[in-house]
């Protein structure tokens, strides 16, 4: 199947782990990501007061770019738009629903950018994991070639995907998504009650203490289960929980670093796809070693 | 020093404020605490989420000075578990608003170490941006 | 007018009332008028038409002239009307034949500034009191015959009482209960809040009542299939579930217990704490005390042929019985109570509490069984030093949909922390709490006594529970709102506060008998203040929790109160009903069956292809009328025809340049009000007149407009607040009619503001001044509708109504 498949922009820089591993295991499953025509940054956070409407503006301008490429004939009645970052599903699904509620925001917002066509709410703005659930986590499984056999992972999850109730892609409390499906990949998954914790955001610009301090009990917790290894869905828990390990170390020099990794990393390997996809050279702590440790490289 | 204050009307206009920008019915919070108790970076703030409520149902402005809703990271595990459907995350957007808006910035890019800046990914950059600054 | 009327009789009298009439109202004026009224045949004017001279003089003239109908025009009909209506009785004649003309709280208390007008109005009031005096029939009141049969839903704490009450006060109970013994819930307490004692001490005599009296006939381990009827008619079908065991020969010796090879069964008495056999008694003080075979385990009855079969081998009273089947019975009942009581709220649902997942976080139940088994020296396990409670899970919760307060709670947590502390005073109890609601008899002592045996309470809402997956143990999160700190403690064994919700099997039950849910998802009294337990069904009453959560004491009490709320039906063989009730004219109808779904108590059905209206279920609102397209339906005492000659009378004699404003009251508020307004001597505009309805729903688009044909300038609809009406459907009915108007009057190009409809409480008597003076001045200002419009608008009414 043919999907539309909005990137954001770091997907296209330091989590280009991400994005290169999720096109290589989606083509396994016959989708193709078709990377959105003149997307634009989407903002990365939702604007939460209720009177702000330009902040509103950038992701309802992706939403757009939907339907003008159905109206080119890029594709054909596909007004879904597959994301990958958690934080761009989150703050394009939150935009979404608030022009879908408040049609005299959504006209004027249309009237702001008089240039584009107007957005006739259209759009489903969904995660690339709840379109793995609807096809069926049976058909991943058809794909795996090398499962991934005594890893034992934790999967963590963050904010974006989980919170709020109206645009979560699992319970809030008690996801297990990721955790199916790992275990379709042949992960051992192990529970980590930390899974939802936020992993601190964007306070590790300035105050990356508190990061630190999130990080250390957000993984702890995890190989206290007996964790291995993360998996995450969203490029600034990856870099909070992977590369803020060194200061983690740095002020808990009992602390044993954990690799971290995308899930698509691991679709990657579970359908014994070449390692260059996994552009593991992005990954901070460097997870070969684990992986090979258990014959899976 | 424990503080007595004067219980009037007299601020009245700033719960209103708040309470317009954040499209929520503060004078609704019960106090439960299930935000504070759920916020995972509590231990970090001055004053609780709960007391943040309580300070702007009283129309406490001194509530600009915490550092609270600078420490809150958006991460709506408050939204999704408030008893009575409030949405603290809003309240401090509006408190953190009310302050850029006057065009004074919680945080400058020149402050930030080179070092930093070379291995923050955009997303982290952009984030604090739109949240710190105006 | 019918034929039989066209020779009544009537005798009108004109009360002085000491002055308070005759002071501004010149009642010799009056008097005249009245007597060239066609139909009159006798006037006279009095001092005080209530004093015992008044009430002989009216007897002995209807004796003497043959009188067949009586117009008073005196006070409200609120004040002095049953007195006159009971005079009419004594002279032989139906109360009903009896018309009051209300001149002085709706005319000389009000108009008291402006005599003359207000003696022009009592004319007309006297006047329309004569038409429609002229129409009315000899009812009588409706006896509707009530038996001494009582159907009780649900053998709970709430349908043990009633049914003891009922079966000693000499009525015959047919009590059901779908469990294989009585008891309910309280069964599984093991103390009760704030007295503490054993539940199943105050509990075991009362079932053992239950039991021996003569008059209460146990359906144990039954379900009902069907209810249908109405009051003095109820007709039930039920099915008794198949034991396999003959109760007449079972007894309990426990035998066929031991012998059961399926020992693992979870025992829903024990919260599934504990195990049972296949073959079991319900619990140890089980009324009846005899054992029963669970179908799904038990091997024979689920393998068939000649499997097992133990039991029946080794009873030494021949008791099991394989081959037993459901038994279908049906008997007939008088009046029902509903107590099928409450579930616990699912703490599954709670994720955050870890409630399923966890084995050390349990429900308040099941902590009731466990100190059960522990005060017997059988613990079932260990529940180490610390415990936490967590209050109001599933209540007061909008995550979960349960906004409210399940009452209970904060005193349930109090007593089993107390009964904990007290059997280990080692362990450290903390309670979760949001606010401690201790507000009944005894609560707060017993609070204080709780504080005082070292219970720990912390006033914070618990955020979350997250179990250490090697110990097993449970932190939990929150913050201590009175100090403002976070609290993070591990706790032994965390006991969720579970609210109380609607049982599941009152689903059922409520669909059958067509009752009302309150927004929380209980079963909705008729009136909160002062019918807390009857319900909009005539005969049915609700007792206990299934009307909301409470405790045990208030679930008593209203067992009791709705055993007397039944009795009062039941006492004399039958009770009486105003005959104000809604009836077809069958030449009329055609079957199409609009109205039927307008009637609130589902009171109108279809017989022999005719409407017909249930004279026990119609509350005599008019609410249906509007609905139907053939004018077939109609309402006894405030017939069409009667409600047409009132009007026809308030406008008949209407100069040129007077205005007259129709005022449509309804009689438990805006009539009220109005005889306020007149008491508390506030003016307002003599051209309005005050026609009183049951209910405004009564008036129909059609009559609207008719009014308005014959020279109405100006219409108010008034009624009860939704909230505080006896017929709070009435509120969009009129809603929906006034909106009808208002469109046709718009094609027709009359202004739609002539018409308004205006919701009063007895209370807003300015209100009242204000919108009658203000529509006064409005109609005076637009000037009257133009003949031709009039006419123009009862053109075609009844195709501009229902269309086609």
């Amino acid at each position: 199947m043919k999907i539309l498949y909005y990137p954001g922009c770091t997907l296209k820089t330091s989590a280009k782990n991400f994005e290169e591993s999720a096109i290589a295991s989606a083509k396994t499953m016959d989708i193709e990501l078709i990377e959105l025509t003149r997307w634009n940054c989407c903002g990365t956070v939702f604007s939460l007061t209720s009177d702000d409407l330009i902040h509103h503006v950038a992701p309802i301008r992706n939403l757009i770019r939907v339907q003008e490429m159905n109206k080119q004939g890029l594709v054909k009645g596909e007004f879904r738009l597959v994301t990958l970052c958690a934080m761009c599903y989150n703050t394009l699904k939150r935009s979404n629903l608030r022009v879908k509620e408040n049609p005299e925001d959504l006209e004027k917002i249309n009237n702001l950018m008089y240039l584009e066509e107007d957005y006739e709410v259209k759009v489903e703005v969904i995660h690339f994991l709840k379109l793995l659930e609807d096809m069926g986590f049976e058909k991943v499984n058809e794909k795996v070639k090398n499962p991934l056999k005594n890893l034992k992972i934790a999967p963590y999850y963050g904010c974006m995907l989980l919170r709020p109730k109206e645009v979560g892609i699992d319970d809030p409390e008690d996801p297990t998504i990721q955790e199916e499906l790992l275990e379709k990949l042949g992960a051992e998954v192990i529970n980590n009650p930390f899974k939802k914790v936020c992993c601190g955001s964007y306070q590790t610009v300035q105050d990356k203490n508190i990061v630190v301090d999130l990080s250390y009990s957000i993984l702890t917790r995890a190989q206290k289960e007996g964790a291995e290894a993360i998996t995450t869905s969203c490029p600034l828990c990856a870099f909070n929980l992977d590369n803020r390990q060194k200061e983690v170390k740095e002020k808990y020099p009992h602390f044993k670093e954990i690799p971290v990794f995308y899930f698509t990393q691991l679709m990657s390997i579970a359908f014994g796809l070449d390692k260059k996809y996994c552009r593991f050279d992005l990954n901070y702590i460097d997870p070969e070693p684990l992986i090979k440790s258990k014959g899976l490289l | 020093m424990i503080k007595k204050i004067l219980i009037t009307d007299e601020n009245i206009d700033f719960l209103l404020k708040i309470e317009e920008l954040s499209d929520q019915i503060i004078t609704r919070c019960d106090q439960c605490g299930v935000c504070s108790g759920s916020c995972p970076l509590v231990s970090e703030m001055d004053i609780t989420p709960s007391q943040m409520m309580r300070m702007v149902q009283l129309g406490q402005k001194e509530i600009m000075d915490s550092k609270t809703m600078w420490i809150c990271a958006s991460c709506y595990t408050c939204t999704v578990r408030c008893p009575r459907g409030l949405d603290p995350s809003k309240v401090a957007e509006s408190l953190r608003q009310l302050r850029l808006r006057q065009g004074l910035d919680h945080i400058n890019i020149k402050n930030i170490p080179k070092d930093e800046i070379e291995i923050l990914p955009q997303i982290a950059l952009v984030s604090a941006m739109r949240k710190f600054t105006s | 007018m019918e034929k039989s009327n066209e020779n009544i009789k009537i005798g009108v009298y004109i009360c002085h009332c000491g002055g308070n009439i005759s002071e501004i109202v010149d009642v010799k004026e009056v008097a005249s008028f009245a007597e060239k009224q066609p139909n009159v045949v006798l006037v006279r004017d009095y001092g005080h038409m209530c004093s015992e001279i008044g009430q002989q003089l009216v007897i002995d003239d209807i004796k003497g002239n043959k009188l067949d109908a009586v117009v008073i025009a005196a006070c409200s009909p609120h004040f002095q009307g049953k007195t006159f209506m009971n005079i009419l009785e004594v002279a032989g004649l139906s109360p009903y034949m009896f018309e009051m003309a209300n001149i002085r709280e709706q005319c000389a208390w009000p108009h008291f500034n402006t005599p003359s007008d207000a003696t022009q109005k009592a004319k007309y009031l006297t006047y329309i009191a004569i038409a429609k005096a002229r129409l009315n029939k000899p009812l009588k009141k409706k006896i509707i015959p009530v038996g001494k049969n009582v159907l009780v839903i649900g053998a709970g704490i709430a349908g043990i009482q009633a049914s003891l009450d009922l079966g000693d006060a000499g009525f015959q109970v047919y009590l059901v209960e779908k469990e294989p013994s009585i008891g309910g819930h309280m069964a599984q307490l093991s103390r009760t809040f704030p007295t503490e004692d054993c539940a199943a001490c105050i509990l075991s005599p009362k079932m053992a009542d239950v039991s021996s009296n003569p008059n209460i006939n146990l359906f144990i381990y039954s379900e009902i299939k069907n209810i249908e009827g109405y009051l003095g008619n109820f007709k039930v079908e039920i099915e008794k579930k198949p034991r396999y065991v003959n109760v007449d020969k079972c007894i309990a010796c426990g035998i066929c217990e031991e012998k059961c090879p399926i020992k693992n069964v979870p025992d829903k008495f024990e919260e599934e704490l504990k195990t049972r056999p296949a073959i079991y008694t319900p619990f140890d003080f089980a009324v009846p005390n005899k054992n029963l075979i669970d179908p799904e385990t038990c091997l024979r009855l689920t393998k068939g042929g000649k499997v097992c079969g133990l039991c029946e081998k080794f009873c030494p009273e021949g008791a099991i019985d394989f081959n037993d089947q459901p038994e279908k019975v049906g008997f007939n009942v008088d009046t029902i109570i509903v107590a099928t009581g409450f579930d616990i709220f699912d703490a599954t649902q709670k994720k955050v509490y870890g409630y399923g997942k966890y084995e050390n976080v349990i429900t308040a139940l099941e902590m009731e069984r466990m100190i059960v088994h522990a005060a017997e020296g059988n613990p079932i396990r260990d529940l180490g030093t610390r415990i936490g409670f967590i209050q109001c899970v599933g209540s007061r919760d909008e995550q979960v949909g349960r906004e409210y307060c399940s009452r209970i709670c904060c005193m349930y947590a109090t007593k089993l922390a107390q009964l904990l502390k007290r059997s280990d005073p080692n362990r450290d109890i903390y309670i979760f709490y949001t606010d401690l609601r201790a507000y009944g008899k005894g609560f707060e002592e017993y609070y204080k006594r709780a504080q005082d045996t070292g219970v720990k309470f912390i006033r914070g809402r618990v955020a979350e529970a997250i179990e250490d997956s090697k110990t097993k143990k449970v932190t939990l999160k929150g913050e201590d709102t009175l100090t403002r700190q976070i609290i993070e403690s591990e706790f032994d064994t965390v006991v969720l506060s579970v609210g109380l919700g609607l049982s599941e099997t009152s689903n059922k039950i409520t669909d059958m008998l067509k009752l009302a849910k309150s927004p929380d998802g209980f079963l909705q009294e008729a009136h909160p203040k002062f019918r807390p337990v009857d319900t909009l069904v005539d005969g049915v009453f609700l007792a206990g929790t299934v009307q909301g959560p409470k405790d045990i004491p208030d679930t008593v009490a209203q067992a009791s109160a709705a055993t007397a709320r039944a009795i009062r039906l039941m006492n004399q063989g039958g009770y009486s009903k105003d005959p104000i009730l809604a009836f077809v004219h069958e030449e009329l109808c055609d079957g199409c069956q609009l109205c039927i779904k307008h009637c609130p108590t589902n009171a109108i059905k279809i017989s022999s292809g005719v409407a017909k209206v249930n004279e026990v279920m119609c509350l005599g609102c008019g609410s249906c009328i509007a609905s139907c397209p053939r004018d077939a339906l109609d309402l006894h005492c405030y017939t069409n025809e009667q409600l047409l000659a009132q009007i026809e009378s308030a406008l008949k004699e209407k100069q040129d340049g007077q205005i007259r404003i129709l005022v449509f009251a309804d009689d438990v508020t805006s009539y009220r009000l109005a005889d306020n307004v007149g008491t508390a001597k506030m003016p307002y505009s003599t051209d309005s007149i005050i026609i009183r309805v049951p209910s405004s729903s009564r008036i129909t688009p059609k009559l609207i407009l008719q009014a308005f044909s014959l020279g109405a300038d100006a219409i108010l609809i008034s009624e009860s607040e939704e909230k505080s009406s006896p017929f709070p459907h009435s509120i969009k009915v009129i809603g929906d009619n006034v909106t009808k108007v208002k469109d046709i009057l718009t094609q027709i190009g009359v202004d739609k503001e002539r018409v308004q409809f205006i919701q009063f409480v007895t209370v807003m008597l300015w209100g009242f001044v204000n919108n009658i003076n203000n529509l006064a001045d409005f109609a005076r200002k637009l000037g009257p509708i133009p003949i031709q419009k009039r006419t123009e608008l009862v053109e075609n009414v009844n195709k501009r109504l229902f269309g086609g």
